[in-house]
């Protein structure tokens, strides 16, 4: 008798820790947005949350290719570097008369190219993903500027601007894109084969080996998708812009979508996390920057206190998970 | 030896150095400790026993203030009760625990750890003289080769755990904890550790020794207390020390059947499952071949760093051979990854389960699967989960792992349980050949027996196995024949026949190069005497 109530009580508090572990950070998340409604009243508008989803959109696809990346232990910091490369394309190719349209698979294809560029050298040479990508944040960054002569380029009449401005019922089509690409992310990490692969992979590379797992495929995956997705996040902010500059489009971009990832609670050695976090993650970056701008702080306060609340946030997280996940 | 004696008979009028009484410990509904009281004097090795989970590390956390116990128990030093729950408290009555892990920084030298969170400092800049002249003195203490500017890391294991030992003596520890101490260490690192051991006896330290291992307890203890579940079972002093005894009270029951060996390979056919030929790493492992039969338990000894494990590796494809085959049933298969190895049925079991093994943040049944999930999914690589779910559930069953079920994470199991994980694993894949790296390492005395049981319903079922083992007991109760290597090479076989058991000092004398038999070319497949 004894024994089966104690077993019930401690499955009931495995269950609890479980749902405080998948809710993570939405209790931040929800507090931000009723803080911010409480202190401006202008926050919970359909308008504005209409637009905090677009302002996040881009951010979110990042961040889910980075999730992949952080998962099996790795860092890819050359996402914006890419990002813009992916959006000169798109708008280069935008232009040519009658094939507008293949700017949208071209930018694709270019994120594509990148990352699996990136993922050879991490996966078949062996160099640490730190070195690898921080030389391809510059590198490509380079790419993007020659690509446009070092440039601005514009296309008023972008074909696929529809993307970046069209909306199905009132939401907008970037947010759309957004959520399919975590329901596919969701999708490849629980419910396949690699998914498993990847969380193995950067729980214990070494017993993941021993195991037979294609260490290599997995992590050339991860990097060829963190690249897909930064070509995607291309295309959608030259939708969005109908411009793109190799120079100043998706500075720092990588930050954001880092940050997004540790907020979301995956851990930063690999093996634990969920895309779910990521998404929420991603908000509160979104909700932060859309609330202080409401509010009126100036834009270095912004700076200071987003910075300061990513680190509380994931203080906060860890302090309540009491080393249950670590960094 | 002399001045312990009288050390030991001084104090013996009065209290012993520690004593743990009535000690108690709950979490949440699981009471770890039931009323725990044990004592040591001073210059006593005190010999800690018990299965995993049994309260060991719980009772000594306590010790060191680590966890503050239930209300009710004390804990008494030299006869005066000690505020518990402190961890300074504890350093500074002189309790000092080695842990298995051990807590060294490898950039650092031996003297900043030694001193590590207590540098001597002048107006907050570090005295590094003084820190390196009081660490000489104790490693000179210790009979090290190594100085106070070494550094950690390039200490072998055995000698970091001297350094944890210095650390410990640099606080004047009279009460330190040592919890497996010999677990990564060599053979003849364990000889100067005991050395140690023997010396800080003499100094009237007193020792409280937590091991698995009934030679060392054989060896070094003076008492040796048991836990089972939480509850003090028992002390045998000295002269009461026997395995049966002690196993029969960690246990709880009688384990005359410890060993089992009912598969008899000499009935089955003498069919050869796996031949190794010549199989060379080019720096560990120089040339070895042999045969493993249907059905058959072949053991490999030898000692710590003779090149077992690598040879393992290269059968199993892990590490490049720079010669060698590998045949299975007359076919060559000679694994070049471990994936190849996996689809041609030859499957190995790591001797270090949670570094090479393991997925400790996955699921017991996401690691079950973890060779299977391709071949279980059906469409585009989309996982099975009800399968998933079937497989894990009868692993659970048919190994008797310990856990509610198989969603919580491997990590939170016991050791034993751990390795019984893996083992389903490997399992799962119904394999022709099972090579088992140091099976039962970290293993509790019940599960030992499980998966000694195991390994004997394993080749009663035709397959063959191969078991690497340190424990020269272990190895004897449970291969048919043993393969001693040496320095890369097999330097013999040891072979029982009826009426003729296999002999440990046989296998002792080929390990150490006693009884060599290495032919140049024919690398020495010859049993010594026994048929």
């Amino acid at each position: 008798m004894t024994d089966t109530t104690a077993q019930d009580r401690s499955q009931n508090a495995e269950r609890a820790r479980t749902l405080i572990r998948a809710l993570g950070m939405l209790p931040v998340l929800i507090l931000l947005a009723v803080g911010f409604e409480l202190l401006t009243d202008r926050f919970m508008t359909v308008n504005n949350l209409s637009i905090v989803t677009q302002q996040a959109s881009i951010n979110v696809v990042l961040a889910a290719g980075m999730t992949f990346v952080i998962l099996t232990g790795g860092i890819d910091l050359s996402v914006g570097s890419i990002l813009a490369t992916a959006a000169m394309g798109a708008v280069i190719a935008s232009l040519w008369p009658g094939l507008g349209w293949l700017g949208v698979p071209i930018g694709m294809g270019l994120g594509l190219f990148f990352g699996l560029v990136n993922g050879m050298l991490v996966a078949y040479v062996g160099l640490p993903p730190f070195i690898v990508t921080l030389g391809s944040l510059t590198a490509v960054r380079g790419v993007a500027r020659l690509m446009g002569a070092d440039t601005t380029v514009f296309n008023p009449d972008l074909p696929f601007d529809v993307i970046g401005i069209g909306s199905v019922a009132g939401i907008p089509i970037l947010a759309i894109i957004a959520f399919a690409v975590i329901l596919v992310s969701w999708f490849i990490l629980r419910r396949t084969v690699l998914g498993t692969w990847i969380y193995a992979t950067g729980g214990n590379t070494n017993a993941a080996r021993l195991t037979g797992i294609k260490v290599s495929l997995v992590l050339l995956f991860v990097y060829a998708m963190a690249g897909l997705m930064a070509g995607l996040g291309g295309v959608m902010s030259a939708a969005r812009l109908y411009a793109a500059n190799g120079l100043q489009l998706g500075q720092a971009y990588e930050l954001d979508a880092i940050a997004a990832v540790i907020l979301g609670g995956t851990s930063f050695v690999g093996g634990v996390g969920s895309i779910w976090g990521t998404l929420i993650g991603a908000l509160i970056i979104a909700v932060l920057s859309n609330g202080l701008i409401l509010t009126g702080v100036s834009d270095i306060w912004q700076f200071i206190i987003k910075g300061l609340v990513i680190i509380v946030a994931v203080a906060l997280d860890r302090f309540r998970l009491q080393g249950g996940a670590r960094t | 030896m002399n001045s312990a004696d009288s050390k030991l008979q001084d104090n013996d009028a009065l209290h012993p150095v520690l004593r743990m009484h009535d000690i108690r410990k709950t979490f949440g509904a699981i009471r770890a400790l039931k009323g725990v009281t044990i004592s040591a004097w001073a210059g006593e090795v005190h010999a800690l026993m018990g299965e995993n989970g049994a309260g060991k590390s719980t009772l000594m956390k306590i010790l060191s203030g680590a966890y503050t116990p239930d209300t009710g128990g004390e804990v008494l030093i030299d006869g005066k009760a000690m505020p518990l729950g402190r961890p300074e408290v504890s350093k500074a009555q002189g309790i000092a625990v080695i842990y298995q892990e051990l807590s060294l920084a490898p950039n650092l030298t031996v003297a900043e750890n030694v001193f590590l969170g207590s540098e001597p400092s002048t107006r907050g800049v570090i005295d590094r003289r003084r820190m390196r002249e009081a660490t000489a003195p104790i490693l000179k203490q210790l009979g090290v080769t190594f100085g106070p500017g070494t550094l950690v890391a390039g200490l072998s294991l055995g000698e970091r755990q001297l350094v944890e030992i210095a650390r410990a003596l640099s606080t004047s520890a009279r009460i330190i904890v040592m919890d497996e101490p010999t677990t990564s260490l060599s053979e003849r690192e364990t000889e100067r550790l005991f050395e140690v051991i023997a010396r800080m006896k003499a100094e009237g330290i007193a020792i409280i020794y937590i091991s698995h291992r009934m030679e060392e307890i054989y060896r070094l203890a003076d008492r040796c207390s048991v836990l089972r579940d939480g509850a003090y079972i028992g002390t045998l002093s000295r002269d009461e020390l026997s395995a049966e005894k002690l196993v029969a009270m960690m246990v709880g029951r009688d384990l005359s059947s410890f060993y089992k060996k009912e598969h008899n390979p000499m009935q089955t056919s003498r069919d050869v499952v796996l031949r190794v030929e010549g199989m060379s790493d080019g720096r560990l492992v120089k040339g070895c071949s042999f045969e493993v039969h249907r059905g058959e338990v072949l053991g490999i000894s030898g000692l710590i760093g003779s090149g077992r494990t690598e040879l393992a590796r290269l059968i199993y494809g892990a590490d490049a051979a720079t010669a060698g085959t590998v045949w299975l049933d007359d076919r060559e298969v000679t694994p070049r990854s471990p994936r190849a190895a996996l689809s041609a049925g030859i499957v190995y079991l790591t001797e270090d389960r949670a570094a090479l093994g393991l997925f400790l943040d996955m699921t017991i049944a996401d690691n079950i699967n973890m060779c299977v999930l391709e071949s279980d999914a059906k469409v585009a690589g989309i996982r099975d989960f009800r399968r998933a779910a079937a497989r894990a559930a009868k692993a659970l069953k048919s190994l008797a792992i310990k856990a509610p079920h198989a969603r919580i994470n491997a990590g939170g199991l016991s050791g034993g349980n751990q390795q019984k994980v893996l083992l389903a694993r490997l399992l799962e894949l119904n394999p022709r050949v099972i090579i088992l790296d140091e099976p039962t390492r970290g293993v509790d005395v019940g599960a030992k027996s499980e998966i000694y049981r195991l390994i004997d319903e394993l080749a009663g079922n035709g397959m063959a196995v191969i078991m690497i083992s340190s424990e020269l007991p272990e190895i004897i109760g449970v291969a048919d024949r043993v393969l001693v290597m040496r320095e890369g090479s097999f330097a013999g076989e040891v072979r029982g026949a009826p009426g003729r058991p296999l002999n440990q000092e046989d296998i002792m004398k080929f390990s150490v190069g006693t009884l060599a038999q290495t032919a140049p070319d024919h690398q020495a497949v010859v049993a010594p005497t026994a048929i």
